[in-house]
């Protein structure tokens, strides 16, 4: 009895004190960030000095993009300048996760960002640093994107972002087969729209493909109607917060559109169930479940990547039509104007040092912006221009490059120029628009109130 | 004497029957047992409360200093309408989860703990689903419910092609169908373990007494599972209270605030409207909620130590 008691109490001893050891070992790990796939290829080593030394950068996941900065990343480690370890998140958490490390202190040196409300949020927090001494230093680098491209990292005068990867305007994508099996065109105008929601359907197929669930998807629909009705200056008054900016009639007017664009059936049965972050929208399209959808110029790279023969032979693009009676310039443009890189203030400065070297020498090779270029998306240097002439996806590339070139106004997404707080109430209440669960006038006088907060 | 060998074994005996030292002794010994824990639990738990606590008293954005502004933060919480609307969703979510899986993981405990065939193998089965992440199952349910994707399009069953997570309603009932669906499991073992308790003299005399299966699950069976409905009432209600990561990869606060409750509104002011004050304040809100809940399933329960469900055994 006794021997059988004590070697049972010893394996049970044994278990609780292996399972405690694995506790204490696991706890002494290091608390970063998780490293998916990023940390295998970035891990390879850098040629030369040990002297340089390292920083750390967080990007979007997601192909083409997420495979050509870890290329662009991987050939600045092998020039010896320093080395960078790039780490990629998903979007939508990467939104949440950056500002959480940033506000810990735990930022990566460069941070990836849109500019607007929210890099003024961290400037005047103190986190990131003020480029424009090392700008005027630099002004090579500087010249070589388009100037259009700087302003939404501008705070008060100075810069405290860089411009980095391609623009995106939004566009509308057509699902080619889907019309010429209707007999239909793309539509100039929203009369056009509306009919040509009928039309698609009659005939089974989805008029439009929308990711309702990430919210600033239909925010799109909002930023163009407003600019067509109202012109640039609409938002721009919310912008300035100025009282009961949201009451403007063209606010109502796009609202009322929207609302009847979905009463009529108009977007993807289960729209608000779809998430923008899986491309299940995207897959809508060129699956021939919906004919055409609003998305960011982004999206073409995206299809691209995952069903390159539907891009080669099935799509089109266009403009956002016009609104009959709008004040807006038909030429007028929303979206991204570019994304930026930010360098925090509490990086070490031999991580600063390596990060503008990065600036300088990794982030606009010709390798880069070819490898862009292949993926169809826009860079935003300007040499780029002459390259688009000679890639297999020309029409687009040109076509956007044309539309941010000649674009009286490059509206930026909303969610990103203003304050975070007004932003999530924003989408909150987008959401419940397009949901029909409020009036426009429920929502004018809702975003009202958040005006200045 | 024989009815007294099974009691007297030597060496196992003087094992058990050791004279316990001086009470103050034996006091220190459980107190220095109790530390680690109590150390986790004040390190874990109870200053981060503290912490929250006087957050609630600030307006924090997550990135500037912190400023001090009594109860602006409060003021702002307690006259939203969104804060009662996420109230109301959380007891909502507490009753219909409770309603759901009590009775069905009653049944189940009870069928695991019995002696049919194919038992075993059945059991491992309905546990299975409480060896997945909440985050896992709910990025498979989500590509399961897409109303174009999913299983109604692999299936061909035009019937489950509903807007399962788009439409407020629907949102909510499929939300506490898959926490049903996570959790089912983990109560179902504890009413088994309940159910194995129960001495088998008690159905053997209701057997001899003629009663049947279905008198003898109501006269016996629930009402020795008292404490153990107790405890897992108790788990259930102040977990759903507190639920957040299955809930949020679903549907993040679901369509149009549909399934916004108190955890997921705490989320969004904090970590999305980046008002860590308002964050703070319903953070305070879900533990005094939490306690209150505790309490009161408690005291319902009548906790009588003097009392004992064996008499006459």
């Amino acid at each position: 009895m006794t021997t059988s008691r004590s070697s049972r109490r010893t394996f049970l001893g044994l278990a609780a004190g292996s399972a405690l050891g694995a506790f204490g070992l696991a706890a002494c790990g290091t608390s970063g960030p998780a490293q998916p796939g990023g940390a295998a290829a970035s891990g390879s080593a850098p040629a030369g000095g040990g002297a340089a030394g390292n920083a750390t950068m967080w990007a979007l996941s997601g192909q083409p993009n997420q495979g050509i900065r870890q290329n662009s990343v991987d050939a600045f480690n092998k020039l010896g300048k320093g080395t960078i370890k790039v780490t990629f998140f998903q979007n939508d958490p990467y939104k949440a996760k950056i500002r959480t490390a940033v506000g810990a202190g735990q930022a990566p040196t460069l941070i990836y960002g849109w500019g607007g409300g929210i890099l003024k949020s961290y400037a005047d927090a103190g986190q990131v640093d003020d480029l424009t001494s090392w700008l005027s230093e630099n002004s090579a680098f500087k010249d070589k994107v388009l100037p259009s491209t700087w302003k939404a990292a501008t705070i008060d005068g100075k810069f405290y972002a860089v411009p980095a990867q391609n623009t995106q305007p939004i566009v509308i994508y057509y699902n080619k087969t889907l019309f010429d099996k209707a007999g239909a065109q793309p539509p100039a105008t929203w009369d056009d729209v509306m009919k040509l929601v009928e039309t698609f359907n009659s005939q089974g197929v989805a008029p439009f493909s929308l990711g309702g669930q990430s919210k600033w998807t239909s925010m799109m629909w909002l930023e163009y109607l407003f600019d067509r009705i109202g012109g640039p200056e609409v938002f721009d008054a919310i912008y300035a917060n100025k009282p009961d900016a949201w009451s403007d009639p063209a606010v109502i007017s796009s609202c009322q559109k929207v609302q009847e664009l979905v009463k009529a059936n108009g977007f993807i049965k289960g729209f608000s169930s779809i998430a923008a972050d899986t491309n299940a929208d995207q897959a809508l399209l060129f699956t021939g479940k919906a004919a055409m959808m609003l998305h960011g110029a982004w999206a073409y790279g995206s299809m691209k990547s995952t069903n390159a023969k539907f891009v080669a032979s099935g799509l089109a693009f266009g403009n956002f039509p016009t609104v009959p009676g709008g004040k807006g310039d038909p030429k007028n443009i929303v979206g991204n104007p570019t994304n930026y890189f930010s360098i925090s203030s509490k990086a070490t400065d031999e991580e600063k040092t390596v990060a503008k070297a990065y600036f300088t020498d990794g982030l606009f090779t010709d390798a880069v912006t070819d490898a862009f270029i292949q993926s169809g998306q826009v860079p935003i240097t300007k040499t780029a221009e002459s390259k688009l002439a000679s890639s297999p996806d020309a029409p687009f590339l040109q076509f956007v490059f044309n539309m941010a070139k000649g674009a009286p106004n490059f509206q930026q997404s909303w969610d990103q120029a203003l304050s975070p707080a007004q932003a999530e109430k924003l989408l909150n209440n987008i959401d419940q628009l397009f949901l029909l669960k409020i009036t426009p006038e429920q929502f004018a006088s809702a975003m009202n109130s958040t005006i200045g907060t | 004497m024989t009815a007294l060998a099974p009691l007297a074994q030597p060496g196992t005996q003087t094992e058990a029957l050791e004279p316990v030292p001086s009470a103050g002794g034996a006091k220190n010994r459980l107190g220095i047992l109790v530390l680690p824990a109590l150390l986790m639990f004040l390190a874990f738990a109870f200053i981060p409360l503290i912490g929250v606590l006087l957050l609630s008293f600030t307006d924090w954005d997550g990135l500037s200093a912190i400023n001090f502004v009594g109860l602006q933060s409060w003021q702002q919480v307690l006259t939203d309408p969104e804060t009662y609307h996420s109230l109301w969703l959380t007891f909502a979510l507490m009753i219909c989860t409770w309603v759901v899986q009590t009775p069905i993981s009653l049944l189940l405990g009870t069928f695991v703990a019995g002696q049919q065939r194919y038992r075993a193998f059945l059991a491992v089965l309905f546990f299975l689903p409480l060896l997945m992440s909440s985050a896992a199952i709910a990025i498979v349910y989500k590509s399961l419910l897409d109303p174009n994707f999913g299983l109604s399009a692999g299936l061909h069953l035009p019937f489950l092609a509903q807007d399962w997570l788009g439409n407020p309603t629907l949102a909510f009932i499929t939300v506490v169908f898959v926490i049903a669906w996570q959790f089912i499991p983990f109560h179902t073992l504890l009413y088994q373990g309940g159910v194995r308790q129960i001495p088998e003299q008690l159905y053997e005399a209701a057997q001899i007494d003629g009663a049947g299966r279905l008198r003898q699950f109501f006269s016996i069976t629930l009402p020795q599972l008292k404490y153990t409905i107790i405890t897992s009432s108790t788990l259930m209600l102040v977990g759903s209270l507190v639920y957040f990561d299955l809930i949020w990869v679903l549907t993040q606060g679901g369509p149009g605030n549909a399934t916004r409750i108190l955890a997921l509104d705490m989320y969004i002011r904090g970590f999305q409207a980046n008002q860590m004050g308002a964050a703070s304040v319903i953070g305070v809100f879900l533990v005094v909620l939490g306690l209150v809940l505790t309490l009161v399933i408690q005291r319902l329960g009548g906790r009588d130590l003097r009392a004992s469900q064996m008499e006459g055994m």
